[in-house]
């Protein structure tokens, strides 16, 4: 059965509301969406890292003076819960994904645009009510994780709310990732072969694959806890003869599989902006889609290298050991392939280039001691210590949110029409890349040492330590100011950009700034080879 | 064909290439199904971890009767075949058959649920008595949800096939596929749970 898609029908134009206005409507306009998904998501970004500054002004000091415990408790299950839910999923998946995934399939919009508006309109208010939470009688206390027993026994309102609002963020993301699948496998435009795509559409096959098997455990999982909080049920609780690990290899089980969910669609992202600004092509793009399948089916099976210390039987340390260790393979395939993607290059030092060699340093570190934290003896001195803080700090902020201000850079000019400023830019990345490293390089020590994550206070022999962290956290605080006023001004009177300042090749770069609601007056291109950087180029001059 | 250049080129060359393509909706249902039964998965591994290494209670009653499930079984096999007709029906033009048989299709599906609220009612165990029962009240419940919403959609499809006006007919055929296609997984889904639950 065949279906025409009239362009009238699916994104009637008349019936789209124009100007700034489209951005606060159900818009099905996937560059609006994509937009949308990014404006709401560093809105809660700046919550998030406000509730982080509150961590780092408690932590500057051993007492818990800035704060009572229970409320440096809430400050960090939110902190962690909106970075993670609020921000990073919807922004990396959900902002860049929106708007680049059908440009890159040649396609006029996503699959199910319908589906799509509503994936992003599940967003504010489920993150409103999490926010709300703290009002009412006080936010969820048991951290991003929700282990019970501890989030059975803390005030109960606070955690109800917490599940429903990520149940609901699970069903966003859900939506999104079935979307994705759909316009990438079945979207294509005729004539382009998988093996063409960019790897930003790779990524994001390779991460909703994983969304689409692994939130849905999470989503039963938090039902069974509200049983458990509101029903007085025992699943998790060991009173009523529950079990509390049985909820950790369910959690974790989505939660591993999250955090390439974060990941992995900031790899493809690199993969678009390193090409473009090194003028070369992306090195090894077939060794480099097989390594994010691999990542994707190795993904599923090494969750329990969070479960360390929870009497995990030997059997199961030793296979989760391997298997993650397995996982640095293709990871490490993909670090080469950048580097080999920079050698020999024409470099351009520009704000891009530059938070995404950022990410590539950081990245390494992360992923180096993630290397460490999954051997058995190692983790189980550092497991719940700021060794594991740092760790995933490398990567979730070093990383990802390197990545998402490297791609506002690299795409700002298509989005908009105008250039951001570049020294302005360079600025932002410099403050950010020390205040991230003077923040959570230190934080390694304070875990090898012996100082545990998520207490309001800590032995002052490491308050020396903490204190320079906490400088870093200023510094990273600091940093955002320099962007937002970039973004600002260069929104008004910026420089025009032009349909291609970068020269690239990649389809959503042959179509005007900003391109127009269907993407492109004619017929989408046909982009065979998206990193032909150098080769027929240098011959047409 | 990569050069900027000749991009305009290639839209030229290409302005031949129709906006037609298979439907994907039913791609996407599937994608959704996957999703829907990775609920069940997760449901499922947790209560055959509790019954691996959580002792229940002494007293606790874990055995149950099966003439009911095994009816309730029966009785969705039978749904899954009678819906197919429907579709045959349907295919043929012969509207009013294909509602008949989707009437049919939700009639058995309430029996199923009264059958399902019969058995909790006459169960020896409530919903907190202890770990087996919790398990078992959350995976049939979750399931009799998704026999809920079935049955509600058949019952929707099922008016929108009525004869004169209907919104369903033989070249509109998705609306009936894809209830169809959930609903044959549910029944999936129950046999699945019918071996785990009542006879492991
Ligand atoms: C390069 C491969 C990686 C390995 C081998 C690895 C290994 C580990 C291990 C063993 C732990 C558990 C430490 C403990 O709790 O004792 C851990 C924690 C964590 N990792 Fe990684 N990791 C890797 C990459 C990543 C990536 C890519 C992300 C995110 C984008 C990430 C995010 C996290 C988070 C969030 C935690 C802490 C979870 C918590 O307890 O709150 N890791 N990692
Ligand atoms: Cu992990």
């Amino acid at each position: 059965m065949t279906i025409s898609i009239d362009p009238q029908k699916t994104n009637n134009e008349s019936l789209q509301p124009k100007g700034w206005f489209r951005y606060f409507s159900f818009s099905l306009d996937h560059k609006v969406i994509g937009i949308q998904y990014l404006v709401c998501g560093f809105l809660f970004y700046l919550i998030g890292g406000t509730l982080a500054s509150a961590i780092r002004i408690e932590l500057a000091s051993p007492m818990s003076d800035f704060m009572p415990r229970d409320v440096y408790n809430q400050v960090l299950t939110l902190h962690g819960t909106i970075m993670i839910f609020l921000w990073i999923v919807p922004v990396v998946n959900g902002a860049f994904g929106n708007y680049l995934i059908p440009f890159y399939v040649g396609a006029r919009d996503m699959a199910f645009p319908r589906l799509n508006a509503v994936a992003f309109w599940l967003i504010p208010p489920s993150g409103l009510m999490l926010v709300a939470s703290y009002f009412v009688e006080g936010a969820a206390q048991a951290g991003w994780t929700a282990y019970p027993p501890l989030s059975i026994t803390t005030p109960q309102s606070g955690q109800i709310i917490w599940i429903m609002s990520v149940i609901l963020l699970g069903g966003s993301s859900i939506f999104g990732g079935i979307n994705f699948i759909a316009t990438i496998i079945k979207l294509r435009r005729p004539g382009l072969k998988l093996m063409q795509l960019p790897m930003y559409c790779w990524a994001m096959l390779g991460t909703s694959l994983l969304v689409v098997l692994s939130t849905p455990v999470l989503a039963g999982t938090l039902i069974l806890l509200s049983f458990d909080i509101i029903a007085n049920t025992g699943f998790f609780n060991p009173v009523l003869g529950g079990n509390v690990v049985v909820y950790q290899h369910l959690f974790w089980f989505y939660s591993h599989p999250a955090v390439y969910i974060m990941v992995l669609p900031a790899f493809g992202l690199v993969s678009e902006i390193l090409p473009v600004h090194a003028r070369k092509p992306l090195f090894g793009y077939t060794t480099m889609v097989f390594s994010i399948m691999g990542i994707v089916v190795l993904g599923l099976v090494v969750w329990a290298h969070h479960m360390f210390t929870s009497g995990t039987p030997p059997w199961m340390r030793l296979f989760f050991t391997i298997a993650t260790a397995f996982i640095a393979v293709p990871t490490g395939i993909k670090f080469f392939n950048w580097v080999a993607t920079l050698w020999g290059g024409k470099i351009s030092i520009n704000s891009a280039m530059l938070f995404s060699c950022g990410f590539i340093i950081n990245f390494v570190f992360g992923g180096i001691t993630g290397v460490a934290l999954a051997q058995v003896p190692f983790d189980i001195h550092v497991h719940d210590t700021y060794f594991v803080v740092a760790h995933f700090h490398y990567i979730v902020y070093g990383g990802t949110v390197f990545i998402i201000f490297s791609s506002i850079y690299h795409w700002f000019p298509k989005v908009t029409g105008k250039m951001l400023n570049e020294k302005l830019g360079i600025l932002h990345f410099i403050i950010t890349f020390i205040g991230f490293n003077l923040c959570f390089a230190p934080q390694h020590w304070l875990g090898l040492n012996g100082m545990p994550r998520r207490v309001a206070e800590y032995d002052p022999q490491f308050q020396f330590v903490n204190q320079i962290s906490s400088l870093g956290a200023l510094l990273m605080a600091i940093s955002t100011i320099p962007f937002l006023i970039n973004v600002f001004l260069s929104v008004r009177n910026g420089k025009n950009a032009g349909d291609n300042p970068w020269n690239a090749l990649t389809p959503e770069w042959l179509t005007s700034s900003p391109p127009p609601v269907e993407n492109w007056e004619g017929e989408a291109p046909l982009v065979e080879e998206p990193y032909g950087y150098g080769k027929k180029i240098s011959k047409q001059k | 064909m990569t050069t900027l250049d000749s991009s305009k080129e290639i839209q030229k060359n290409n302005s031949q290439v129709n906006e037609t393509h298979e439907d994907f909706r039913m791609f996407g249902l599937i994608t959704f199904l996957i999703a829907d039964g990775m609920t069940f998965a997760g449901f499922f591994a947790a209560y055959l971890t509790y019954k691996a290494v959580n002792p229940l209670p002494d007293g606790a009653i874990y055995e149950l009767e099966l003439p009911i499930p095994t009816l309730n079984t029966i009785l969705l096999l039978v749904s899954s075949a009678t819906f197919h007709k429907a579709g045959k029906a349907l295919l043929k033009d012969k509207n009013s058959d294909s509602q008949k048989w989707l009437f049919f299709t939700a009639f058995l599906g309430i029996i199923f649920l009264i059958c399902q609220l019969f058995e909790y009612f006459h169960l020896p165990f409530g919903l907190t008595d202890n770990l087996f029962a919790s398990t078992f009240y959350a995976l049939t419940g979750f399931h009799g949800l998704h026999v809920t919403l079935g049955t509600l959609m058949i019952l929707i499809i099922a008016w929108q096939s009525r004869i004169n006006g209907g919104r369903l007919t033989s070249q509109n055929m998705f609306p009936l596929e894809a209830v169809e296609l959930y609903w044959h997984f549910v029944d999936g889904i129950w046999v699945v749970l019918f071996i785990i639950l009542y006879l492991l």
